[in-house]
């Protein structure tokens, strides 16, 4: 594909020159089948604006940094290619999360999201789901014995920004920790069950869902949040 | 313009410039050492080279015959993360796999490389590999079992700067170095912009550590200096669908997309190699993706373009100059001590892998230490790292 002009509007914020928010426009160039949409923030950083602030690291949806809102969506822009969210004419909007702290412009800062997930104690490594690798690699009756893998998500906080209950409480422990805590009870190893349930069935917890799906539909990690969320209702009744 | 740093205290004080996995492990050295260190980083925790790397966490094996100290370099730290990471590492292990004659006739060479670095390794016939690992070519012919693993290598960054933060260092990122504080040809800190007031700040230190990998020769220049410090750059495919738990490699001499290895539920393909001038600015060749694709369907053949999930590129920093082939660099890394050439306060650290990043701290808090007289012993390899969840944004 030949490369064709394309204008970003960027949300600036929170910062002494910066103090009214509002929107900027980068014009970069783009081969929108091979660009993703955070190489485009990049160039408009490399050759336009270095006091852009954004966040990103993997590059391939591993490390859940680079979560922004693009056209008003939750996405990963390391992943999402400019021809599958661009018409090839209209302005591109990005934005950073909602129900989240702004450090500056795109960036957010998952603090508090960080504190919930330690407080629930699910660790990064775990062994492995036979079944999940089976259906991954399309393989039947596979032994993957005891390997042990990251777990799925990715901690992008997508789900908390579409969640309209973390828009009205900042204390909600948000789809992603409500997930994680079904995961734990589910093969709870050492961690005591009982205080999981506690730290779930509470005023800013598993009850306060309102069941609207936006979390599993912006997750880019298929966790399904929602649906764990219901999971853990029945765990949290049957207990 | 706001000054921070050198504090009334008697503590010595450090600027680490670079928040990817060398400046986060020294900066935890370092802290650990009685340093007050303050860590300006010009984007977002591991942004540059360590967060876009493959996430190999090495045995040594893939560079045994070619380059034994870096293999021997890298199963001793791979054993130290073991035990003070085990969060954020998958020890799953790692495959060579013969696909043809080249691949047998290596094998020897190899698996003897391997044992004076100290790496084990475990030979298996066609048949046990296939039962590991079931997704792979069906005419494999045989199979090394070497103890690679996976690593998330922005949750190593921030659990080192969480650690360090326990001992007091400050974290800065968003802060982008303007200018070196120059008193003669002595480094004293640094002018940074804050990317996200806009302001100016002054950093003084007792001792600058250039850790900024590809762009070391930038933030060298800024103090008259020139390090042989050449970005080679190397393509990465993300592919939905884990299809297999371990680290995947060719048995073979490294050449051009011989590893695939697991992440979440993904595989990744990597990886290739060329230079570059500008570590920002990094073109990703069609021919470079379309040669994973291939050279990864050659190990893994459900491997399709269709599943294609991200491509990505990134500039390691291997010690050389512009002109030496690429691969042919040393994966070893160097800490160059700028007293040298003259210049005081200046260290800089540079090559390796983040594999070793804890080791590339050790050695460049040695140096440091022995510069400023500080009598300070390193127990980065006892002390277990704080969870990344613990990291906080300054």
């Amino acid at each position: 594909m030949p490369e064709q002009p394309i204008t970003l509007r960027v949300w600036r914020s929170a910062s002494a020159e910066r103090s009214e928010p509002r929107f900027d426009e980068f014009t970069v160039h783009t081969d929108p089948e091979r660009d993703m949409v955070l190489d485009l923030v990049e160039r408009a950083w490399a050759d336009q604006d270095r006091s852009l602030v954004f966040r990103h690291a993997c590059h391939h949806a591993s490390c859940g940094t680079c979560t922004i809102r693009v056209d008003g969506r939750e996405r990963l822009p390391c992943i999402t290619r400019v021809s599958d969210v661009w018409n090839g004419r209209a302005k591109l909007t990005l934005q950073p999360l909602r129900n989240v702290p702004i450090v500056a412009d795109l960036a957010i800062d998952p603090e508090a999201h960080m504190e919930r997930m330690a407080a629930l104690g699910l660790p990064y490594v775990r062994t492995v789901e036979r079944e999940v690798r089976a259906t991954d690699a399309g393989i039947a009756d596979a032994d993957v014995g005891a390997a042990e893998r990251f777990e799925d998500c990715l901690e992008c906080l997508a789900c908390v920004s579409a969640c309209p209950v973390a828009a009205g409480d900042p204390e909600y422990l948000g789809p992603a920790v409500l997930a994680a805590a079904d995961r734990l009870l589910e093969e709870p190893r050492e961690t005591d069950p009982a205080r999981i349930l506690a730290l779930v069935d509470s005023d800013h917890g598993v009850w306060q869902c309102r069941s609207v799906w936006a979390c599993s539909a912006v997750c880019p990690s298929d966790v399904d949040p929602a649906m764990r969320i219901m999971d853990l209702r029945r765990r949290a009744l049957m207990s | 313009m706001t000054t921070q740093g050198r504090p009334s205290s008697p503590r010595p004080t450090a600027l680490v410039v670079g928040a990817g996995s060398t400046g986060a492990a020294t900066a935890h050295d370092l802290a650990l050492r009685g340093f007050a260190v303050t860590v300006v980083e010009r984007g977002e925790i591991a942004s540059g080279t360590t967060g876009r790397n493959h996430g190999l966490l090495h045995s040594g094996a893939r560079y045994a015959v070619k380059d034994p100290e870096a293999a021997a370099e890298c199963i001793a730290e791979r054993d130290i993360l073991a035990q003070i990471a085990p969060e954020i590492l998958e020890l799953n292990g790692g495959l060579f796999v013969a696909l043809d004659q080249a691949g047998l006739d290596y094998r020897e060479l190899f698996l003897d490389s391997c044992r004076t670095a100290g790496i084990p390794v475990r030979e298996l016939t066609a048949s046990e590999t296939l039962e590991l690992e079931p997704a792979l070519n069906p005419d494999l012919l045989c199979a090394v079992e070497v103890p690679d693993g996976v690593y998330d290598p922005l949750h190593l960054c921030l659990a080192f700067l969480a650690t360090a933060a326990r001992s007091g260092a400050r974290v800065e990122p968003y802060h982008e170095v303007e200018e070196l504080i120059l008193h003669g040809r002595s480094v004293h800190g640094a002018v940074v912009r804050d990317r996200c007031t806009g302001e100016r700040r002054r950093f003084e230190a007792d001792v600058v550590v250039n850790a900024t990998g590809p762009w070391a020769d930038r933030l060298a220049r800024m103090a008259g200096l020139d390090v042989p410090v050449t970005p080679t750059a190397g393509v990465m495919v993300a592919v939905a669908g884990r299809s297999v738990d371990r680290v995947i490699n060719r048995l073979e001499p490294p050449s051009d997309g011989d590893i695939v290895l697991p992440q979440r539920r993904t595989v990744v393909i990597g990886t290739s190699s060329w230079s570059v001038e500008d570590p920002d600015r990094i073109d990703i060749p069609e021919d470079h993706v379309e040669l994973m694709f291939r050279r990864g369907r050659e190990l893994i053949p459900r491997i399709d373009r269709a599943d294609e999930r991200g491509v990505f590129a990134v500039a390691r920093p291997l010690i050389g100059r512009p002109g030496d082939a690429g691969r042919e660099l040393s994966r070893t890394f160097e800490c160059f001590d700028h007293a040298a050439d003259g210049v005081e306060g200046f260290v800089t650290i540079s090559g390796g892998k983040t594999t070793t990043a804890r080791a590339m701290a050790e050695k460049t808090s040695d140096v440091v230490c022995a510069k400023l007289g500080v009598d300070a012993v390193c127990r980065t390899r006892e002390l277990p790292l704080a969870s990344y969840r613990e990291y906080q944004h300054a």
